[in-house]
Protein backbone atom coordinates (compact mmCIF):
# COMPACT_ATOMS: atom_id res chain seq x y z
CA UNK A 1 0.00 0.00 0.00
CA UNK A 2 1.43 3.37 -0.81
CA UNK A 3 0.95 6.06 2.04
CA UNK A 4 -0.62 9.49 1.54
CA UNK A 5 1.05 13.14 2.94
CA UNK A 6 -1.59 12.84 5.23
CA UNK A 7 -0.81 9.77 6.71
CA UNK A 8 2.59 10.66 7.07
CA UNK A 9 1.45 14.04 8.63
CA UNK A 10 -0.44 11.76 11.39
CA UNK A 11 2.61 9.31 11.72
CA UNK A 12 5.25 12.65 12.33
CA UNK A 13 2.65 13.89 14.93
CA UNK A 14 2.75 10.38 16.79
CA UNK A 15 6.13 10.71 16.25
CA UNK A 16 6.85 14.27 17.73
CA UNK A 17 8.91 15.03 14.58
CA UNK A 18 8.36 18.45 13.03
CA UNK A 19 9.03 17.97 8.92
CA UNK A 20 9.93 20.37 5.87
CA UNK A 21 7.73 19.69 2.94
CA UNK A 22 10.27 18.02 0.82
CA UNK A 23 11.08 15.72 3.90
CA UNK A 24 7.01 15.00 3.75
CA UNK A 25 7.77 14.12 -0.13
CA UNK A 26 10.36 12.06 0.78
CA UNK A 27 8.64 10.38 3.75
CA UNK A 28 5.39 9.46 1.79
CA UNK A 29 8.07 7.98 -0.79
CA UNK A 30 10.58 6.03 0.53
CA UNK A 31 8.15 4.89 4.03
CA UNK A 32 5.40 3.38 1.49
CA UNK A 33 8.45 1.50 -0.28
CA UNK A 34 9.38 0.51 3.55
CA UNK A 35 5.53 -0.73 3.99
CA UNK A 36 4.87 -2.93 0.76
CA UNK A 37 8.61 -4.35 1.91
CA UNK A 38 7.42 -5.66 5.25
CA UNK A 39 3.98 -6.50 3.92
CA UNK A 40 5.31 -9.87 2.75
CA UNK A 41 4.56 -10.88 6.10
CA UNK A 42 0.99 -10.53 6.17
CA UNK A 43 1.24 -13.77 3.56
CA UNK A 44 2.58 -15.97 6.32
CA UNK A 45 0.37 -18.60 8.19
CA UNK A 46 1.17 -17.60 11.90
CA UNK A 47 -2.37 -19.32 12.94
CA UNK A 48 -1.64 -20.41 16.87
CA UNK A 49 2.11 -18.84 16.66
CA UNK A 50 2.26 -17.38 19.97
CA UNK A 51 4.13 -13.63 19.64
CA UNK A 52 7.77 -13.71 21.15
CA UNK A 53 8.40 -12.28 24.10
CA UNK A 54 11.89 -12.63 24.60
CA UNK A 55 14.53 -14.03 22.24
CA UNK A 56 15.54 -16.59 25.42
CA UNK A 57 12.07 -17.09 26.58
CA UNK A 58 13.17 -15.56 29.53
CA UNK A 59 11.39 -13.60 32.11
CA UNK A 60 11.47 -10.39 33.55
CA UNK A 61 13.78 -9.98 36.38
CA UNK A 62 12.05 -8.72 39.57
CA UNK A 63 14.04 -7.18 42.73
CA UNK A 64 12.77 -6.11 45.59
CA UNK A 65 11.45 -2.54 46.03
CA UNK A 66 14.49 -0.72 48.16
CA UNK A 67 15.76 2.51 47.47
CA UNK A 68 19.13 1.51 45.63
CA UNK A 69 20.61 4.61 43.61
CA UNK A 70 21.60 7.91 45.22
CA UNK A 71 20.43 11.63 44.07
CA UNK A 72 22.71 12.63 41.52
CA UNK A 73 20.15 15.32 40.04
CA UNK A 74 22.73 18.19 40.22
CA UNK A 75 24.95 15.96 38.16
CA UNK A 76 22.83 14.55 35.55
CA UNK A 77 21.13 18.35 35.12
CA UNK A 78 24.53 19.29 33.61
CA UNK A 79 23.52 18.13 30.21
CA UNK A 80 20.24 19.88 30.57
CA UNK A 81 19.39 23.49 28.60
CA UNK A 82 17.45 25.41 30.82
CA UNK A 83 17.56 24.32 34.65
CA UNK A 84 16.24 26.72 37.71
CA UNK A 85 16.61 25.88 41.24
CA UNK A 86 16.64 21.81 40.38
CA UNK A 87 13.73 22.36 37.80
CA UNK A 88 13.99 21.70 33.48
CA UNK A 89 12.32 24.64 31.88
CA UNK A 90 10.16 24.18 28.84
CA UNK A 91 7.65 26.86 27.52
CA UNK A 92 5.03 27.75 29.24
CA UNK A 93 2.23 25.13 29.41
CA UNK A 94 -0.52 26.89 31.07
CA UNK A 95 -1.63 30.20 30.71
CA UNK B 1 57.54 -5.70 13.05
CA UNK B 2 55.85 -2.41 13.90
CA UNK B 3 53.98 -1.88 17.05
CA UNK B 4 50.53 -1.19 15.19
CA UNK B 5 50.54 -4.29 13.70
CA UNK B 6 50.50 -6.34 16.80
CA UNK B 7 47.71 -8.52 18.09
CA UNK B 8 46.00 -7.70 21.49
CA UNK B 9 47.49 -11.18 22.28
CA UNK B 10 51.00 -10.04 21.08
CA UNK B 11 51.20 -6.75 22.65
CA UNK B 12 50.61 -8.41 25.67
CA UNK B 13 53.56 -10.47 25.37
CA UNK B 14 55.50 -6.96 24.91
CA UNK B 15 54.53 -5.50 27.52
CA UNK B 16 55.01 -8.41 29.67
CA UNK B 17 58.87 -8.87 28.32
CA UNK B 18 59.27 -4.76 28.93
CA UNK B 19 59.76 -4.15 25.28
CA UNK B 20 57.82 -1.49 25.75
CA UNK B 21 55.81 0.53 28.41
CA UNK B 22 51.96 0.65 27.79
CA UNK B 23 52.97 4.64 27.81
CA UNK B 24 55.26 4.40 24.43
CA UNK B 25 52.58 2.11 22.93
CA UNK B 26 49.76 4.58 23.57
CA UNK B 27 51.66 7.15 22.32
CA UNK B 28 53.06 5.88 19.52
CA UNK B 29 48.91 4.81 18.17
CA UNK B 30 47.32 8.50 19.83
CA UNK B 31 50.24 9.82 16.61
CA UNK B 32 49.30 7.50 14.01
CA UNK B 33 45.95 8.18 14.25
CA UNK B 34 46.08 11.53 14.30
CA UNK B 35 47.76 11.30 10.90
CA UNK B 36 46.01 8.32 9.50
CA UNK B 37 42.26 8.70 10.63
CA UNK B 38 42.40 11.85 8.54
CA UNK B 39 41.92 9.82 5.61
CA UNK B 40 39.54 7.40 7.43
CA UNK B 41 37.28 9.80 9.98
CA UNK B 42 36.97 6.42 12.07
CA UNK B 43 37.13 8.11 15.23
CA UNK B 44 34.42 11.08 16.61
CA UNK B 45 36.45 11.83 19.69
CA UNK B 46 40.25 11.11 20.47
CA UNK B 47 40.90 10.90 24.46
CA UNK B 48 44.47 11.65 24.31
CA UNK B 49 44.85 13.07 27.94
CA UNK B 50 42.85 10.13 29.55
CA UNK B 51 44.25 7.60 27.54
CA UNK B 52 47.75 8.89 28.40
CA UNK B 53 47.02 9.00 32.36
CA UNK B 54 45.49 5.07 32.23
CA UNK B 55 48.33 4.01 30.06
CA UNK B 56 50.68 5.01 33.05
CA UNK B 57 48.43 3.69 35.55
CA UNK B 58 48.78 0.43 33.81
CA UNK B 59 52.45 0.61 33.64
CA UNK B 60 52.28 1.36 37.56
CA UNK B 61 50.02 -1.77 38.09
CA UNK B 62 52.19 -4.61 36.06
CA UNK B 63 55.08 -2.80 38.14
CA UNK B 64 53.32 -4.23 41.26
CA UNK B 65 52.87 -7.28 39.48
CA UNK B 66 49.02 -6.53 39.25
CA UNK B 67 47.50 -6.96 35.79
CA UNK B 68 43.88 -7.57 34.21
CA UNK B 69 43.19 -9.42 31.33
CA UNK B 70 43.71 -5.71 29.24
CA UNK B 71 46.51 -4.10 31.34
CA UNK B 72 48.06 -1.49 28.99
CA UNK B 73 46.30 -2.73 25.97
CA UNK B 74 44.80 0.44 23.41
CA UNK B 75 41.22 -0.04 23.25
CA UNK B 76 38.65 2.45 21.50
CA UNK B 77 35.02 2.29 22.48
CA UNK B 78 31.96 2.85 19.74
CA UNK B 79 30.59 5.76 20.61
CA UNK B 80 27.12 4.50 21.55
CA UNK B 81 28.86 3.21 25.40
CA UNK B 82 28.40 6.21 28.10
CA UNK B 83 31.74 7.20 29.17
CA UNK B 84 31.78 9.58 32.19
CA UNK B 85 33.16 12.58 31.75
CA UNK B 86 33.59 12.09 27.89
CA UNK B 87 31.02 13.49 24.67
CA UNK B 88 28.91 10.41 24.07
CA UNK B 89 27.30 10.96 20.98
CA UNK B 90 25.55 8.24 19.18
CA UNK B 91 26.92 9.84 15.84
CA UNK B 92 23.83 12.32 16.44
CA UNK B 93 23.64 16.17 16.41
CA UNK B 94 20.86 15.09 18.87
CA UNK B 95 23.93 14.24 21.49
CA UNK B 96 26.07 16.25 19.78
CA UNK B 97 26.66 17.96 23.28
CA UNK B 98 26.24 15.35 25.79
CA UNK B 99 28.96 14.89 28.32
CA UNK B 100 27.78 11.66 29.85
CA UNK B 101 27.27 11.71 33.34
CA UNK B 102 28.39 7.51 33.78
CA UNK B 103 29.81 5.08 32.70
CA UNK B 104 28.31 2.00 30.47
CA UNK B 105 28.56 -1.58 32.59
CA UNK B 106 31.06 -2.44 29.46
CA UNK B 107 33.07 0.72 29.42
CA UNK B 108 33.69 -0.03 33.52
CA UNK B 109 34.88 -3.89 32.85
CA UNK B 110 37.31 -2.92 30.17
CA UNK B 111 39.05 0.03 32.34
CA UNK B 112 39.01 -2.35 35.41
CA UNK B 113 40.94 -4.92 33.18
CA UNK B 114 43.39 -2.25 32.68
CA UNK B 115 42.65 -1.26 29.12
CA UNK B 116 43.62 2.23 27.59
CA UNK B 117 41.20 3.55 25.63
CA UNK B 118 42.02 6.12 22.66
CA UNK B 119 38.93 7.42 22.09
CA UNK B 120 35.17 7.06 20.53
CA UNK B 121 34.60 5.42 17.48
CA UNK B 122 31.93 7.06 14.34
CA UNK B 123 28.92 5.06 14.08
CA UNK B 124 25.63 5.46 11.85
CA UNK B 125 23.71 7.98 13.77
CA UNK B 126 22.07 6.09 16.44
CA UNK B 127 23.27 2.44 14.82
CA UNK B 128 20.64 2.78 12.35
CA UNK B 129 22.80 2.17 8.53
CA UNK B 130 24.62 -0.47 7.26
CA UNK B 131 26.99 1.97 5.21
CA UNK B 132 28.01 4.68 8.16
CA UNK B 133 26.87 6.84 5.82
CA UNK B 134 24.16 8.42 7.96
CA UNK B 135 26.52 9.82 10.70
CA UNK B 136 26.77 13.58 11.76
CA UNK B 137 30.04 13.46 11.79
CA UNK B 138 30.39 12.26 8.08
CA UNK B 139 31.14 8.50 6.50
CA UNK B 140 34.04 6.19 7.34
CA UNK B 141 36.19 5.30 4.83
CA UNK B 142 37.21 1.83 4.34
CA UNK B 143 40.60 0.93 4.21
CA UNK B 144 40.72 -1.67 1.48
CA UNK B 145 39.53 1.25 -1.27
CA UNK B 146 38.57 4.62 0.39
CA UNK B 147 36.06 5.33 -1.60
CA UNK B 148 33.92 1.79 -0.46
CA UNK B 149 31.97 1.83 2.77
CA UNK B 150 33.48 0.23 6.23
CA UNK B 151 29.74 -0.77 6.32
CA UNK B 152 28.05 -0.54 9.53
CA UNK B 153 26.92 0.68 11.69
CA UNK B 154 29.99 -0.31 13.53
CA UNK B 155 31.89 1.38 10.72
CA UNK B 156 34.31 3.40 12.77
CA UNK B 157 35.08 0.57 14.87
CA UNK B 158 35.56 -1.92 12.11
CA UNK B 159 37.52 0.60 10.29
CA UNK B 160 40.20 1.86 12.87
CA UNK B 161 41.12 -1.93 13.52
CA UNK B 162 41.57 -2.81 10.24
CA UNK B 163 43.77 -0.09 9.41
CA UNK B 164 46.12 -1.01 12.34
CA UNK B 165 45.48 2.14 14.45
CA UNK B 166 44.17 -0.13 17.33
CA UNK B 167 44.06 -3.48 17.91
CA UNK B 168 40.48 -4.03 18.96
CA UNK B 169 37.26 -1.94 19.24
CA UNK B 170 33.86 -2.55 21.14
CA UNK B 171 30.78 -2.50 18.85
CA UNK B 172 27.01 -2.77 19.26
CA UNK B 173 25.32 -5.18 16.99
CA UNK B 174 21.14 -5.17 16.18
CA UNK B 175 20.98 -6.58 12.50
CA UNK B 176 24.38 -6.64 11.78
CA UNK B 177 26.26 -3.89 12.94
CA UNK B 178 29.53 -5.95 13.96
CA UNK B 179 29.49 -8.49 11.89
CA UNK B 180 28.75 -6.72 8.57
CA UNK B 181 31.77 -3.89 8.87
CA UNK B 182 33.60 -6.48 9.95
CA UNK B 183 33.30 -8.35 6.72
CA UNK B 184 33.63 -5.46 4.89
CA UNK B 185 36.61 -4.56 6.25
CA UNK B 186 38.53 -8.29 7.05
CA UNK B 187 38.46 -8.21 10.20
CA UNK B 188 37.00 -10.47 13.16
CA UNK B 189 33.28 -9.67 14.67
CA UNK B 190 31.85 -10.82 17.43
CA UNK B 191 28.08 -10.52 18.49
CA UNK B 192 27.50 -12.44 21.42
CA UNK B 193 24.06 -14.33 22.63
CA UNK B 194 21.62 -11.58 23.66
CA UNK B 195 21.81 -11.01 27.34
CA UNK B 196 25.49 -12.24 27.75
CA UNK B 197 26.73 -8.67 27.78
CA UNK B 198 25.16 -5.67 29.42
CA UNK B 199 23.46 -3.51 27.68
CA UNK B 200 23.27 -0.93 30.80
CA UNK B 201 24.80 2.36 29.59
CA UNK B 202 24.53 1.35 25.46
CA UNK B 203 22.24 3.89 23.99
CA UNK B 204 19.94 1.97 23.21
CA UNK B 205 18.14 1.67 19.58
CA UNK B 206 15.90 -1.87 19.80
CA UNK B 207 16.15 -3.67 22.96
CA UNK B 208 15.29 -6.97 21.81
CA UNK B 209 17.66 -7.33 19.30
CA UNK B 210 20.55 -5.12 21.00
CA UNK B 211 24.00 -6.58 22.11
CA UNK B 212 27.49 -5.25 22.61
CA UNK B 213 30.36 -7.07 20.76
CA UNK B 214 34.05 -6.29 19.65
CA UNK B 215 36.01 -6.39 17.04
CA UNK B 216 39.54 -7.31 16.49
CA UNK B 217 42.05 -8.83 13.95
CA UNK B 218 42.34 -12.33 15.35
CA UNK B 219 39.50 -14.50 17.17
CA UNK B 220 42.18 -14.88 20.03
CA UNK B 221 41.98 -11.57 20.57
CA UNK B 222 37.92 -11.78 20.59
CA UNK B 223 37.95 -14.33 23.16
CA UNK B 224 40.06 -12.14 25.40
CA UNK B 225 37.77 -9.10 25.15
CA UNK B 226 34.89 -11.42 25.47
CA UNK B 227 36.21 -12.87 28.65
CA UNK B 228 36.53 -9.09 30.05
CA UNK B 229 32.77 -7.80 28.81
CA UNK B 230 30.85 -10.84 29.10
CA UNK B 231 28.59 -11.51 32.71
CA UNK B 232 25.73 -10.80 34.20
CA UNK B 233 24.65 -7.16 35.13
CA UNK B 234 22.01 -6.21 37.50
CA UNK B 235 21.56 -3.36 36.19
CA UNK B 236 20.13 -4.28 32.57
CA UNK B 237 17.02 -6.56 33.17
CA UNK B 238 17.47 -8.96 30.31
CA UNK B 239 21.55 -9.84 31.15
CA UNK B 240 21.11 -13.35 31.66
CA UNK B 241 22.92 -14.90 34.99
CA UNK B 242 25.17 -17.73 33.52
CA UNK B 243 28.55 -18.08 34.79
CA UNK B 244 31.16 -16.89 32.37
CA UNK B 245 33.82 -19.33 30.62
CA UNK B 246 37.62 -19.11 30.20
CA UNK B 247 36.69 -18.34 26.60
CA UNK B 248 40.91 -18.59 26.06
CA UNK B 249 40.98 -22.07 27.48
CA UNK B 250 39.07 -23.59 24.81
CA UNK B 251 40.03 -21.52 21.26
CA UNK B 252 42.86 -24.78 21.21
CA UNK B 253 41.53 -27.31 20.57
CA UNK B 254 40.85 -29.27 17.35
CA UNK B 255 37.52 -28.99 15.41
CA UNK B 256 37.55 -32.56 14.31
CA UNK B 257 33.92 -33.77 14.35
CA UNK B 258 32.48 -30.44 14.49
CA UNK B 259 29.25 -30.59 12.79
CA UNK B 260 28.31 -27.85 10.28
CA UNK B 261 25.57 -26.77 8.71
CA UNK B 262 24.84 -25.58 5.58
CA UNK B 263 21.43 -23.79 4.87
CA UNK B 264 20.46 -23.86 1.44
CA UNK B 265 18.85 -20.33 1.65
CA UNK B 266 22.15 -18.45 2.81
CA UNK B 267 23.45 -19.69 -0.88
CA UNK B 268 20.61 -18.57 -2.92
CA UNK B 269 20.93 -16.32 -6.06
CA UNK B 270 21.15 -12.65 -3.98
CA UNK B 271 24.76 -13.88 -3.48
CA UNK B 272 27.66 -12.51 -5.08
CA UNK B 273 29.48 -15.53 -7.32
CA UNK B 274 33.02 -14.82 -6.37
CA UNK B 275 31.68 -14.67 -2.76
CA UNK B 276 30.40 -17.79 -2.79
CA UNK B 277 33.11 -19.36 -3.89
CA UNK B 278 35.67 -17.77 -1.12
CA UNK B 279 32.83 -18.86 1.41
CA UNK B 280 32.46 -22.64 -0.18
CA UNK B 281 36.24 -22.43 -0.12
CA UNK B 282 36.51 -21.89 3.81
CA UNK B 283 33.64 -24.74 4.43
CA UNK B 284 36.65 -26.99 2.29
CA UNK B 285 39.05 -26.01 4.65
CA UNK B 286 37.19 -26.74 7.93
CA UNK B 287 36.22 -29.96 6.33
CA UNK B 288 39.93 -30.59 5.58
CA UNK B 289 40.41 -30.29 9.21
CA UNK B 290 38.09 -32.74 10.33
CA UNK B 291 34.68 -30.96 10.41
CA UNK B 292 31.53 -32.87 8.95
CA UNK B 293 28.70 -31.08 7.19
CA UNK B 294 25.40 -31.27 7.27
CA UNK B 295 22.43 -29.86 4.84
CA UNK B 296 20.42 -28.10 6.79
CA UNK B 297 17.12 -25.95 6.05
CA UNK B 298 15.82 -22.81 7.63
CA UNK B 299 12.37 -22.20 5.57
CA UNK B 300 11.75 -18.97 7.27
CA UNK B 301 14.53 -17.10 6.87
CA UNK B 302 14.40 -15.51 3.90
CA UNK B 303 11.43 -13.15 5.64
CA UNK B 304 13.85 -12.32 8.41
CA UNK B 305 14.94 -8.59 7.07
CA UNK B 306 11.06 -7.58 6.75
CA UNK B 307 10.31 -9.14 10.53
CA UNK B 308 13.38 -7.43 11.52
CA UNK B 309 12.08 -4.11 9.69
CA UNK B 310 9.00 -4.12 11.61
CA UNK B 311 10.64 -4.95 15.24
CA UNK B 312 13.44 -2.56 14.81
CA UNK B 313 11.80 0.56 14.27
CA UNK B 314 9.31 -0.22 16.82
CA UNK B 315 11.07 -0.30 19.28
CA UNK B 316 13.29 2.43 18.33
CA UNK B 317 10.27 4.33 17.86
CA UNK B 318 9.63 3.70 21.91
CA UNK B 319 13.70 3.77 22.91
CA UNK B 320 14.37 7.31 21.17
CA UNK B 321 11.17 8.95 22.60
CA UNK B 322 13.38 9.94 25.20
CA UNK B 323 14.99 12.34 23.40
CA UNK B 324 12.76 15.58 23.69
CA UNK B 325 15.14 18.10 24.14
CA UNK B 326 14.28 18.87 27.49
CA UNK B 327 16.60 17.01 29.96
CA UNK B 328 19.42 16.59 27.66
CA UNK B 329 20.39 16.47 24.06
CA UNK B 330 19.35 19.07 21.28
CA UNK B 331 17.27 21.53 22.20
CA UNK B 332 15.69 23.77 19.14
CA UNK B 333 15.39 27.57 19.69
CA UNK B 334 12.89 30.15 20.15
CA UNK B 335 9.57 27.25 20.45
CA UNK B 336 6.65 28.29 20.34
CA UNK B 337 5.11 26.49 23.34
CA UNK B 338 5.78 22.45 24.63
CA UNK B 339 4.75 20.73 21.61
CA UNK B 340 6.58 22.94 19.22
CA UNK B 341 9.68 22.46 21.37
CA UNK B 342 9.28 18.25 21.22
CA UNK B 343 8.95 18.31 17.23
CA UNK B 344 11.30 20.76 16.28
CA UNK B 345 14.29 19.31 19.03
CA UNK B 346 13.61 16.19 17.23
CA UNK B 347 12.81 17.34 13.59
CA UNK B 348 16.70 19.47 13.47
CA UNK B 349 18.62 16.98 15.98
CA UNK B 350 17.32 13.39 13.98
CA UNK B 351 19.13 12.93 10.74
CA UNK B 352 16.71 11.68 8.11
CA UNK B 353 17.46 7.34 8.53
CA UNK B 354 16.89 7.88 12.28
CA UNK B 355 13.38 9.61 11.59
CA UNK B 356 12.29 7.36 8.70
CA UNK B 357 12.86 4.55 11.23
CA UNK B 358 10.92 6.31 14.00
CA UNK B 359 8.43 6.82 11.66
CA UNK B 360 8.24 3.64 10.58
CA UNK B 361 8.06 2.11 14.28
CA UNK B 362 5.22 4.71 14.81
CA UNK B 363 3.14 3.62 11.90
CA UNK B 364 3.40 -0.27 12.50
CA UNK B 365 2.33 0.60 16.49
CA UNK B 366 -0.30 2.53 15.41
CA UNK B 367 -4.18 1.76 16.12
CA UNK B 368 -5.29 -0.23 13.85
CA UNK B 369 -2.11 -1.15 11.94
CA UNK B 370 -0.68 -3.13 15.60
CA UNK B 371 -2.07 -6.58 15.05
CA UNK B 372 -1.17 -6.61 11.42
CA UNK B 373 2.63 -5.41 11.54
CA UNK B 374 3.97 -5.74 15.25
CA UNK B 375 2.39 -8.86 16.39
CA UNK B 376 2.89 -10.84 13.12
CA UNK B 377 6.45 -9.61 12.52
CA UNK B 378 6.92 -11.07 16.20
CA UNK B 379 5.26 -14.48 15.50
CA UNK B 380 7.05 -15.06 12.44
CA UNK B 381 10.61 -14.19 14.67
CA UNK B 382 9.16 -17.12 16.70
CA UNK B 383 8.77 -18.69 13.39
CA UNK B 384 12.66 -17.98 12.48
CA UNK B 385 13.63 -18.34 15.93
CA UNK B 386 11.74 -22.15 15.91
CA UNK B 387 13.87 -22.88 12.83
CA UNK B 388 17.00 -22.18 14.09
CA UNK B 389 16.33 -24.66 17.09
CA UNK B 390 15.28 -27.31 14.96
CA UNK B 391 18.92 -27.20 13.17
CA UNK B 392 20.71 -26.83 16.04
CA UNK B 393 19.63 -30.46 17.05
CA UNK B 394 21.63 -32.03 14.11
CA UNK B 395 24.70 -29.49 14.04
CA UNK B 396 26.90 -27.59 16.41
CA UNK B 397 26.64 -24.27 14.33
CA UNK B 398 26.32 -22.99 11.18
CA UNK B 399 28.46 -21.56 8.34
CA UNK B 400 27.26 -19.43 5.72
CA UNK B 401 28.68 -15.59 3.86
CA UNK B 402 28.24 -12.47 5.98
CA UNK B 403 26.86 -10.62 3.46
CA UNK B 404 25.76 -11.03 -0.17
CA UNK B 405 28.96 -9.29 -1.34
CA UNK B 406 31.93 -7.52 -0.93
CA UNK B 407 31.94 -3.29 0.04
CA UNK B 408 30.00 -1.33 -2.20
CA UNK B 409 30.83 2.60 -2.88
CA UNK B 410 29.70 4.89 -0.71
CA UNK B 411 27.07 6.73 -2.17
CA UNK B 412 25.84 3.14 -3.98
CA UNK B 413 23.08 2.65 -2.05
CA UNK B 414 21.91 5.96 -0.01
CA UNK B 415 18.82 6.31 -1.47
CA UNK B 416 17.25 3.09 -1.55
CA UNK B 417 16.30 1.97 2.17
CA UNK B 418 15.58 -1.56 0.67
CA UNK B 419 18.67 -1.93 -0.47
CA UNK B 420 20.23 -0.73 2.20
CA UNK B 421 18.21 -3.25 4.12
CA UNK B 422 19.20 -6.37 2.46
CA UNK B 423 22.81 -6.42 3.34
CA UNK B 424 21.37 -7.59 6.47
CA UNK B 425 20.31 -10.53 4.96
CA UNK B 426 22.38 -13.23 6.42
CA UNK B 427 23.06 -11.53 9.71
CA UNK B 428 19.43 -10.34 11.19
CA UNK B 429 18.52 -13.96 11.65
CA UNK B 430 20.82 -14.29 14.92
CA UNK B 431 19.38 -11.42 16.43
CA UNK B 432 16.39 -11.84 15.63
CA UNK B 433 16.55 -15.19 17.47
CA UNK B 434 19.31 -14.01 20.64
CA UNK B 435 21.91 -16.67 18.47
CA UNK B 436 25.49 -15.88 19.51
CA UNK B 437 27.42 -15.21 15.42
CA UNK B 438 30.67 -13.81 14.22
CA UNK B 439 32.69 -13.22 11.00
CA UNK B 440 35.87 -13.64 10.58
CA UNK B 441 37.74 -13.24 6.96
CA UNK B 442 37.92 -15.73 4.43
CA UNK B 443 39.64 -13.91 1.29
CA UNK B 444 38.91 -11.07 -1.39
CA UNK B 445 37.30 -10.47 -4.10
CA UNK B 446 38.41 -7.71 -6.45
CA UNK B 447 41.31 -7.17 -3.27
CA UNK B 448 38.34 -6.45 -0.73
CA UNK B 449 37.63 -8.24 1.75
CA UNK B 450 34.73 -11.45 2.12
CA UNK B 451 33.60 -12.57 5.85
CA UNK B 452 32.44 -15.82 7.14
CA UNK B 453 29.88 -16.05 8.96
CA UNK B 454 29.66 -18.29 12.00
CA UNK B 455 26.25 -18.79 13.80
CA UNK B 456 26.19 -20.69 17.26
CA UNK B 457 23.14 -21.85 19.60
CA UNK B 458 22.34 -20.16 22.62
CA UNK B 459 25.30 -19.68 24.81
CA UNK B 460 27.67 -21.25 22.24
CA UNK B 461 30.21 -18.72 22.36
CA UNK B 462 32.77 -21.24 22.62
CA UNK B 463 32.17 -23.35 19.71
CA UNK B 464 32.32 -20.47 17.58
CA UNK B 465 35.63 -19.33 19.04
CA UNK B 466 37.16 -22.29 19.20
CA UNK B 467 35.63 -22.84 15.04
CA UNK B 468 37.66 -19.35 14.19
CA UNK B 469 40.63 -19.44 16.07
CA UNK B 470 41.28 -23.18 14.51
CA UNK B 471 40.16 -21.63 11.14
CA UNK B 472 43.07 -19.06 11.51
CA UNK B 473 45.71 -21.04 12.63
CA UNK B 474 45.46 -22.93 8.69
CA UNK B 475 44.61 -19.98 6.72
CA UNK B 476 46.27 -16.34 7.15
CA UNK B 477 43.27 -13.90 5.54
CA UNK B 478 42.99 -12.08 9.01
CA UNK B 479 46.59 -11.11 8.73
CA UNK B 480 46.36 -8.96 5.53
CA UNK B 481 47.22 -4.91 5.86
CA UNK B 482 45.45 -2.51 3.24
CA UNK B 483 48.16 -1.48 1.36
CA UNK B 484 47.55 2.01 1.91
CA UNK B 485 47.79 1.59 5.88
CA UNK B 486 50.62 -0.63 6.12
Amino acid sequence: MSLNKNQAQHIAMLARLKLSDDEYAESVEKLSKIIDFVDQLSAVDTTDIIPMAHPLAAAQRLRPDDVTEVDNRDHYQQNANEVVDGLYLVPKVLE
Amino acid sequence: MDIYHQTLAELCVGLEKGDFTSVELTQSLLDRVAVEDKRLNSFITITATEALAAAASADEARANGNTGALNGLPIVHKDIFCTKGVKTTCGSKMLDNFISPYSATVVKKIANAGAVVLGKCNMDEFAMGSSNETSFFGPVRNPWNLECTPGGSSGGSAASVAARLVPAATGTDTGGSIRQPAALTGTVGLKPTYGRVSRYGMIAFASSLDQAGMITRSVEDAARMLGVMAGFDKRDSTSINQAVPDYLASIGKSIKGLRIGIARQHFDEGLDERTRTKVKDAISVLESMGATTIEIDLPNINLSVPTYYVVAPAECSSNLSRFDGVRFGYRAENAEDLLDLYCRSRGEGFGDEVKRRIMTGAYVLSAGYYDAYYIKAQQVRQLIADDFKEAFFNVDLIVGPTTPSPAFKLGDKVDDPIQMYLNDIYTVGANLAGLPAMSIPCGFVNDMPVGLHLVGPHFGEEVLLRCGHQYQQETDWHMACPEAFK
